[in-house]
């Protein structure tokens, strides 16, 4: 156990993300579309930012491009003063859909990212092992994806993100697919998995309450182009219980983002009734269905 | 269970009468062996080394055959499926050939190939090789892409993408390829036998139907039967130990 604290201190040291003036175009001449323009964020190393907006204003995007899964156009991307190349192991990555390899075991899943760092099998077992029992998942090390909730297989999904020890989680609406209760639970569980490893999580989601829940500060990105519309910080003490979500402080926050998201999914709105109603589709899908890339 | 049976006992029954009386309307029965002719006949074959070296000659080829279409198949399927580059330079070519039949290569597979046993492997191999090889593609396209994405940020290397993510995730579909390719490598095998052939099972059915040995006919017929239900049963078991992640009850019966 020591060592693994060790590991979590070095660790808290690094995860700082720098984006500056990011542009992502997608799309060929003629024909193109700016999913995200001109964003600055600035994340320190073991810093939970959340990143709301409108649906179909890029924040996935925005999180591809930090996990090299898209090529920005212009502007930075660095990890602890390095540029972002391509998808590593130094980011770890939760999906919103569900994305445990079927094949394998819920310990193999864990295991995966450090057979790819070559790691001997009976380390990687332990490791793996004693991940899994953080998580209250030991007892399912064996069973398979598919013999699993919903709750559960996100759950597999953030302990196989961590196994690598990756310096910043990167998490697209990774709750987004969950019923109501056991979302907060996973919002429980993640802070905690937060405290212990201390590393930066950069967060995408849709609900305003979990951003809240959450995070240390809140981005609210505009329609699209998505741009940095505000950037809000969350001074609510931590641990944060469940009953804070009814104090003043977060009611008033709550209510700021809600303000700030409206304002732009009417001018979203407005947008797609003047362009005529498909277009919106089309925006949807083409900037989210990059799979060439990969 | 008791239906089935009973529909089993129903044609033997048929075919028993039907010889014996000869019957002859428009089909005739008169030169077509009686289940008891057979039923002897397979008695006598049971002791003849002959008969079972054509059973291990055309297993032979059939493993020959359907092995070297698995490895071509599965490898060039992951490969088509995965790039674009592959995809564009196979492809056309894998259409083009793909709807010929396997047995209609028989004439050219006897020029090209040295040997009777090199051509008729052959024969087996082109038969396999295109469900094999399609069924790969088609794994590897509707293989879901946050998968490949998750295997990236876990830090796979192009080569463990292919070996720990695609071809696993593949192999449901490849496996469909396997069980069609084993069925068309049998029905081109035993024509390319009776065709061309000097042992093998589909040659001693032909071979009883010219020495007018017609018992033997019907007793090919039934090992060939046997045999491949035998192969694609192993395929079927081989599956489901390779993929014990797909729990027997949804998948296929």
């Amino acid at each position: 156990m020591s060592s693994n604290e060790a590991v979590t201190k070095a660790v808290a040291e690094k995860g700082r993300i720098q984006i500056d003036d990011l542009q992502v175009t997608f799309g060929q001449n003629g024909n193109q579309v700016d999913a995200v323009s001109g964003v600055s964020i600035h994340i320190e190393p073991g810093e939970f930012v959340s990143i709301v907006g409108p649906s179909g204003c890029g924040k996935s995007t925005l999180l591809n491009a930090v996990a090299g899964f898209v090529k920005p156009s212009g502007g930075t991307l660095l990890l602890d003063g390095k540029a972002i190349k391509g998808p590593g192991a130094d980011r770890g990555m939760v999906f919103q859909q569900y994305s445990l390899f079927p094949w394998m075991s819920v310990r193999k899943n864990v295991e995966f990212g450090l057979k790819m760092q070559r790691m001997a099998s009976g380390q990687r077992e332990s490791a793996a092992r004693t991940l899994l029992g953080l998580a209250g998942l030991l007892a399912f090390e064996n069973h398979y994806p598919d013999q699993l909730s919903g709750g559960m297989r996100q759950r597999v999904g953030i302990v196989r993100a961590l196994a690598t020890s990756p310096q910043v989680l990167l998490m697209d609406e990774p709750f987004g697919a969950l019923d109501a209760q056991t979302r907060v639970v996973m919002q429980e569980i993640l802070t905690n998995m937060w405290q212990r490893f201390r590393i930066s999580v950069l967060f995408i989601t849709h609900d305003i309450d979990e951003s809240i829940f959450l995070s240390d500060r809140v981005y609210v990105m505009t329609a699209r182009p998505g741009k940095i519309k505000a950037e809000i910080a969350i001074p609510l003490p931590r641990p944060r219980l469940p009953e804070m979500s009814t104090s003043a402080e977060f009611l008033k926050i709550r209510e700021q983002l809600h303000a700030l998201i409206r304002e732009e999914s009417l001018k979203a709105m407005g947008g797609e009734l003047k362009e005529g109603g498909l277009s919106g589709f089309g925006i949807e899908v083409g900037p989210e269905g990059v799979g060439e890339l990969v | 269970m008791a239906l089935g049976l009973f529909s089993v006992l129903l044609f033997i029954g048929f075919w028993y009468f039907a010889t014996k009386y000869r019957w002859s309307m428009y089909i005739r029965f008169g030169n077509i062996p009686s289940p008891v002719d057979v039923f002897n006949e397979a008695m006598t074959l049971g002791k003849n080394a002959d008969f079972y070296n054509n059973m291990v000659v055309s297993m032979r080829r059939i493993l020959l055959g359907f092995g070297i279409a698995t490895f071509a198949g599965v490898g060039l399927g992951l490969l088509i499926g995965r790039y674009r580059l592959m995809h564009n330079l196979f492809f056309p070519v894998m259409e083009m050939l793909r709807p010929i039949p396997a047995i209609a290569w028989v004439p050219i597979s006897i020029m090209l190939w040295p040997t009777n046993e090199s051509s008729i492997v052959f024969i087996t191999f082109i038969g396999s090789f295109f469900p094999i090889l399609l069924n790969t593609v088609e794994g590897v396209f509707s293989l879901d892409k946050v998968l490949v994405r998750a295997a990236r940020s876990l830090g796979a290397s192009e080569f463990a993408l292919l070996k720990d993510v695609i071809l696993p995730g593949a192999l449901p579909h490849i496996f469909t390829g396997l069980a069609v390719g084993m069925g068309v490598a049998w029905v081109s095998l035993i024509a390319a036998e009776m065709i061309s052939g000097q042992f093998g099972i589909g040659y001693f059915t032909w071979e009883a139907y010219s020495l007018i040995q017609y018992a033997d006919i019907v007793i090919g017929m039934i090992v060939i039967g046997v045999l491949g239900l035998a192969c694609s049963g192993a395929i079927r078991l081989l599956g489901r130990l390779v993929m014990p992640w797909i729990s027997p009850n949804d998948g296929r019966s």
